[in-house]
């Protein structure tokens, strides 16, 4: 048996694991590399932090938002016909997609908007790969009647133009970037560049475990909400935790938030999706844990995608969402430590799982999230039927009609 | 002494201000940076800060951006810059040069060999932008022991104990970021942070430049009456950027760098 005692139910600081360090350090990764100009906002919204998520009026905000704003618990799902038809493990899919935008992301934009409330900043600027994290920002930031300015790499705004309109529709300003390889890496160099010319104003909403300290921590935190309600679940349903969970890595919050309460269950498999693209072996992939070194991005040490000259190299995947060079430096930590395990999908195998599971279950799923189903048939193919997983559905695939679409060659 | 030090105790003793030029290593190609640096010098350029350029450089603004982009396409590596320094150091054998750049290039050739390399080519002092003095203990111990100094940035909201921090540990000189911004953004507003450079001047106790945000004749000369030296980069960047025979855009450069010369040595006269 290897239930072990609730944490408390509620968004209390990480008390699963020293990490990170007073620092921000998860072993040799994380940190905070950035230039002095943002010294100081980070030591203050790391102090903001410490305090909100100690303070009861605060995390019963939080929590009152993620209930009745969000739609939270997100139910776990047993997906029976396509769990048979794989022949192995039971796989269950804990249902992000639910949420209120359609994805996890907003857990943490409801959770650093109520932040950025408290510290009286009016306006708040997010990047965004896929575009939900843009959405879920701008979704809050209409809420709070906060002014809101979201980054998109110009790529990016190509191939998901309808959530540049929900975001537009939200009042939130969407810049259009232009310089790099114009995704998500680049939309993140243009938030820190406009967050380091407003700080007076202006509260970064960082929309996964990436960044300079305390991002990666303060995003866990919000994020780990996934994991708390999958154990809690995990133990109603089955009356054990499950053998494996199974999550998709592109920057790594769902992964962290699936991940983190588990962390000292060391019976709990925990094994991360990354983007293989076209295949990790021809170099065009999003898979820094799988096949690259570790470096220095966006104010945290972590693994990259690199060149033999330390230049960032682009990356590729069907899914914006996942198209990022770097990961989030607690999960290099827990795949130095061995704690967790990161394979990679690529993107023929995630679109065959997006068609598999939306005819079998009638979900769409993300594409992001397509990668962690993906790799849940392989697994659970060779477990047996008394075991179960859970696999992070992250985010509903509405928006990526169109680009399955234009797979099929149909133009809607 | 180093070059940086002596260039300072020159200046220092005749009574002027220094000027800090900047261009990115590269741009517009490997081959033309040595023949810039030595038009940056005949302008009257103090010190050459020399940007060694990364895909990914969060605290530039468009136009070190832009740069970076057109030193890249062509491949510009650290083995590039180095060479450039090493073919300036030639004909020049007193002008300070500064690499500016980012961490992870660094990182990836290792702290040692960066700093020993760099040391070879006649470089005399790093500022690596994204690297605060909490992260830097393994870069500095190889930079010190190549007998390179190592520059940091204070800026316009750095508290008075994050401004000793730096200030003990950089060495050569202090940066002083003007603009709370990227390179080359909205002017430095000087009356504002004036406080702030006479803290940093007070904790330094070497030279202090100020940089970021200014982009004229006028501004530098303003700026040369808060700090020791001041620091040019956008602007003749810009200058680069819109190309010509490499005669041409040398001699516009020179041109440029001589105007800003005059102005901070008019102010200092004056004053």
């Amino acid at each position: 048996m290897n239930a072990r005692p609730e944490p408390a139910d509620r968004a209390g600081i990480g008390h699963e694991t020293a990490f990170p360090d007073a620092a921000g350090h998860f072993g040799p990764y994380g940190g905070r590399f950035v230039a002095e100009t943002l010294m100081e906002p980070l030591q203050e919204l790391e102090a903001a932090y410490h305090k909100y998520l100690n303070d009861d009026d605060f995390l019963a905000e939080l929590d009152d938002d993620l209930r009745h704003y969000v739609g939270r618990p997100s139910p776990l799902y047993l997906a029976r016909r396509w769990s048979e038809q794989v022949g192995g493990a039971k796989i269950y899919l804990k249902r992000e997609d639910l949420n209120h935008t359609g994805a996890h992301k907003v857990n943490n934009t409801v959770g650093q908007a109520l932040l950025a409330k408290r510290m009286g900043k009016p306006r708040v600027i997010a990047e965004t790969g896929a575009g939900q994290h843009g959405v879920a920002s701008a979704t809050v930031a209409a809420r709070l009647g906060m002014s809101c300015c979201v980054y998109m790499g110009a790529e990016d705004i190509q191939r998901q133009s309808p959530n540049v309109f929900r975001m537009k529709l939200l009042g939130a300003e969407v810049r259009p970037v232009t310089s790099g390889s114009r995704t998500l890496k680049d939309a993140l160099n243009e938030a820190l560049r406009d967050w380091v010319a407003n700080v007076d104003d202006t509260f970064y909403i960082i929309g996964t475990v990436a960044g300079p300290h305390p991002y990666p921590a303060m995003v866990r935190d919000f994020q780990s909400i996934i994991g708390r309600e999958t154990r809690a679940q995990s133990l109603e349903r089955e009356g054990r935790l499950p053998d494996a969970l199974v999550a998709c890595v592109g920057g790594g919050s769902n992964a962290i938030g699936m991940f983190y309460p588990f962390i000292n269950d060391h019976d709990v498999a925990l094994i991360g999706v990354e983007a293989a693209g076209e295949g990790v072996e021809t170099g065009r992939h999003s898979a820094p844990l799988s096949a690259g070194t570790p470096g220095v991005l966006h104010g945290n040490r972590t693994y990259l995608m690199q060149d033999e000259c330390g230049q960032i190299e682009e990356t590729h995947s069907v899914s914006a969402g996942l198209d990022y060079p770097g990961v989030g430096p607690e999960h290099a930590w827990l795949k130095d430590s061995g704690r967790a395990s990161y394979e990679s999908v690529t993107d023929s195998e995630a679109l065959d799982a997006f068609r598999r599971i939306t005819r079998l279950e009638g979900i769409i799923p993300a594409l992001e999230s397509s990668h962690a189903l993906a790799y849940a048939e392989k697994l659970a193919r060779d477990m047996r039927r008394d075991q179960f997983i859970v696999v992070n559905l992250s985010g509903r695939g509405d928006k990526d009609i169109q680009t399955v679409a234009a797979i099929d060659g149909i133009t809607l | 002494m180093g070059r940086i030090a002596d260039r300072f105790a020159e200046l220092a003793a005749a009574g002027r201000k220094g000027l800090i030029t900047f261009i990115t290593a590269g741009d517009p190609g490997v081959a033309e940076t040595p023949a810039l640096m030595h038009a940056l010098v005949r302008g009257g350029a103090d010190v050459i800060e020399l940007g060694v350029p990364f895909s990914d450089p969060m605290a530039d603004g468009e136009v070190i951006q832009r740069a970076s982009e057109r030193a890249l396409a062509h491949g510009t590596s650290l083995d590039d810059v180095f060479a450039a320094v090493a073919a300036f150091r030639r004909d020049d054998a007193s002008t300070p040069v500064v690499l500016m750049g980012y961490l992870n290039p660094v990182e990836h050739m290792g702290a040692e060999r960066f700093a020993e390399r760099a040391a070879e080519a006649g470089v005399d002092g790093v500022l690596i932008v994204d690297l605060p003095p909490e992260e830097s203990a393994e870069v500095t111990p190889r930079l010190r022991a190549a007998g390179l100094d190592e520059i940091f940035l204070v800026a316009p909201n750095s508290p008075e104990a994050r401004i000793r921090k730096v200030c003990a540990a950089a060495s050569g000189f202090v940066y002083f970021v003007s603009v709370k911004g990227v390179t080359g953004s909205k002017s430095a507003v000087l009356e504002e942070i004036g406080a702030r450079i006479e803290l940093t001047r007070r904790f330094a106790g070497m030279p202090v430049g100020i940089g970021f945000g200014i982009r004229t004749p006028e501004a530098a000369a303003e700026a040369a009456g808060v700090a020791d030296a001041v620091i040019v980069g956008s602007a003749i960047v810009e200058i680069i950027e819109r190309g010509g025979t490499a005669d041409a855009v040398a001699d516009a450069v020179e041109t440029f760098v001589t105007s800003l010369r005059s102005a901070i040595d008019a102010r200092a006269c004056a004053a």
